[in-house]
């Protein structure tokens, strides 16, 4: 026990700590979002979500309730909802729905701190950015062990999303490659939809403290992103893009204790080297997809189609 | 009274008329990217600035505005190009590319912003403005500077007009044409990139996107042609602009990025529902309408076929019959019809509640719905 309690005393281990599990957290359910189409819901709710949690500070007057979870939760599913109610109107596309719901929740919320909230600590940069430096400072009892305060939130996070992917992996294959057949099939695709959200959401608040909110979506689009060049399986996806968070927290570690620079960026822009390695180099990447034009033996399906066609 | 004390104030103009130049600029050039249905390039390209702001500040060594605008163009350009790569180059989909450069520009942007504000001293002040915006820092040298830039850039749109508007609504016919679509998409992108980049002072880089779609979207709803739908995305640019800018000198405390962009949020609200034809509104209004004259139109022609199976077109018919006939209550639609002078109430066996009969003018208005169902004078009393 002492052991453990010394390890997890040192701040580098709790900053590592916890920015894996917000990129394992993050990750986990990015896979699916870059799959269904949907990376930038991400975006958007990461943004909507402050106004969440402002509306539950001004109700309640605390920082420290788990409601935020709560109004953040609901915050990001209202904003998808809008989003779908703006796209059904037939009056705007999707993509300019997005960027019209959140900025609008976005900039209500910056004005309610404007007004009511001035003089805590809710500050936009914090939420925008985060400060993962200080995690370690704050701190609760589990047990025997002081653990920081936002390693035992991400934690729960992850095991919440892990449990979710793991329990539901088969419905969520089904509604993310094929909706009509698991509508036919009774799985409710849209129900399930909304759900995944919801966690983006839940996963966002707890990521706030550590990398920020912009940070977060780095987490949730870039890593699956670079899996997805490098492997045609949804389980081999899943399981690369945590790797890629994992070693991107390491990285980025590492990189900014060595500058002296925003540690949450330096993870964030850490997960891009990986994109960049699966861009070159990966089985869908650039340089694949260049040989395999120059290769002699082309694919099968090439000649068949050159046959096929009349 | 207010209003021209406000503008009084030296500050405020300053700020209104920079609002003004962001507005019209990002609202004509947020017209192609709605149209091209890429409204979030604006979002990755603002997000994507921010690592150029830094650039800028670090290479020019002082927070002028050039290097700063400079760095965010280039910053921007680039992030672009990383979308285009890999949705053109990879099977990755737009979405999620735009997401990739969007985060990871934003994530060295931070990295590039720390860096600044801890080895730079005391000379990093004001790189956060560029977060969420900072009007009051606005001096009227960047006005200058944001006058040449959207001059530019707006002559740049009228000189290439036919050419935006054939590559933005059917590129490939574009292409047919001859025209050189990838370079016209370069120049849109770069110019929406600046339109993007000129507003960073003032909304921020979080909160530009709105301002690049937003008064699009408002102007999109009132508009069937582009020329039209430009002008007045620029109009409600400058308008959410000068606004926001008004709202935040006259209130204490407020922002005036995020007021701009509500403002220009609350257009859109406006537009949807009340714009003509495409107005949710309107919609409603003519839905309701169609309805109400359908209803009446069943009611009139029910009266008539009851008069033909009875041999008398003045025959009075029961209210409750009409009902049934109707499949619901038909009072509200004699009373509208009474009203026009198309049926009468009469006072015939009144123990057995209301009759109606039809009017001339009724008679005749059946008569000619029943017209393009062909006129069949005594068809054994079926009815509507």
């Amino acid at each position: 026990m002492n052991v453990l309690q010394a390890w997890l005393d040192q701040p580098g281990v709790t900053i590592v700590l916890v920015g894996t599990l917000v990129g394992v957290a993050a990750s986990l359910l990015g896979t699916f979002l870059v799959l269904r189409r949907e990376s930038m819901l991400s975006d958007a709710i990461s943004h909507s979500v402050l106004l969440g949690i402002v509306v539950v500070y001004l109700l309640t007057g605390t920082l420290d309730t788990p409601l935020h979870v709560v109004g953040a939760a609901l915050a990001g599913l209202a904003t998808v909802w809008l989003t779908d109610v703006l796209v059904r109107s037939r009056r705007v596309k999707s993509d300019a729905a997005i960027g019209l719901v959140f900025p609008a929740l976005f900039a209500v919320a910056v004005l309610l701190i404007n007004l009511y909230a001035r003089d805590v600590h809710l500050d936009t940069d914090a939420v925008l950015l985060g400060e993962i430096a200080f995690a370690w400072l704050d701190v609760v009892r589990v047990g025997a062990l002081e653990v920081a305060r936002s390693l035992v939130t991400m934690l729960v996070v992850t095991l919440v999303n892990l449990a979710f992917v793991v329990l539901l992996y088969k419905e969520l294959k089904l509604a993310t490659f094929d909706p009509q057949l698991a509508a036919a099939l009774g799985l409710r695709p849209a129900l399930l939809g909304y759900a995944l959200l919801g966690l983006v959401s839940v996963s966002a608040v707890g990521a706030f403290d550590a990398v920020g909110a912009i940070l977060f979506v780095a987490f949730v689009i870039v890593p699956p992103t670079a899996a997805y060049l490098l492997t045609d399986r949804l389980w081999r996806m899943l399981t690369l893009g945590c790797l890629i968070a994992v070693g991107s927290s390491l990285g980025g570690y590492a990189f900014a204790r060595a500058y002296d620079v925003s540690i949450g960026g330096a993870m964030a822009s850490a997960t891009g080297v990986f994109l960049l390695l699966a861009l070159l180099l990966g089985k869908h990447g650039v340089l694949a997809r260049a040989w395999r034009r120059r290769s002699p033996t082309a694919p099968p399906f090439a000649e068949l189609g050159a046959e096929g066609r009349p | 009274m207010e209003l021209f004390a406000l503008l009084g104030d030296f500050t405020v103009r300053t700020v209104a008329i920079g609002a003004a130049l962001v507005g019209v600029v990002a609202g004509a050039l947020g017209s192609f990217a709605l149209l091209r249905q890429q409204s979030l390039l604006g979002d990755a390209l603002s997000h994507a600035a921010l690592p150029g702001v830094c650039l800028g500040f670090l290479l020019a060594g002082s927070r002028q505005l050039e290097p700063i605008l400079a760095g965010a163009l280039v910053s921007g350009a680039l992030a672009a190009l990383l979308v285009m790569v890999l949705t053109r180059a990879t099977r990755v989909k737009t979405d999620a590319a735009l997401g990739v450069s969007l985060s990871l520009f934003f994530a060295v942007g931070t990295v590039l912003l720390t860096y600044v504000q801890r080895h730079q001293g005391a000379a990093q002040a004001g790189l956060d403005a560029f977060l969420f915006g900072q009007a009051a820092a606005l001096v009227p040298r960047d006005l200058t500077v944001i006058g040449i830039v959207a001059a530019v850039s707006l002559c740049i749109v009228l000189l290439g007009w036919k050419e935006l508007k054939v590559t933005t609504f059917d590129a490939d016919f574009a292409r047919s044409l001859g025209r050189p679509v990838v370079a016209i998409e370069f120049v849109l992108t770069v110019l929406i990139a600046v339109a993007v980049v000129i507003g960073l002072q003032l909304v921020g880089v979080i909160l530009m996107v709105a301002l690049v779609i937003a008064p699009a979207a408002a102007a999109r709803q009132w508009a069937t042609r582009l020329e039209g739908m430009v002008l007045l995305a620029a109009l409600f640019g400058a308008l959410s602009g000068v606004t926001g800018a008004l709202i935040s000198a006259s209130v204490r405390g407020l922002a005036t990025g995020p007021l701009i962009v509500l403002v220009a949020s609350a257009l859109v609200l406006v537009s949807l529902l009340v714009a003509p034809e495409r107005g949710l509104l309107w919609q409603l209004a003519h839905a309701t309408t169609q309805r109400r004259s359908l209803r009446a139109h069943r009611v009139l022609v029910d009266l008539y076929r009851l008069g033909q199976a009875h041999d008398d077109p003045s025959y009075p018919s029961e209210q409750g019959m009409l009902d049934a006939y109707f499949g619901g209550r038909t009072g509200h639609v004699l009373r509208r019809l009474q009203r026009r002078g198309l049926v009468e109430r009469v006072e015939h066996m009144p123990e057995e509640g209301a009759h109606w009969v039809l009017t001339e003018g009724g008679r005749e208005q059946a008569r000619e719905l029943l017209v393009p169902f062909g006129t069949r004078e005594h068809d054994g009393g079926g009815l509507a």
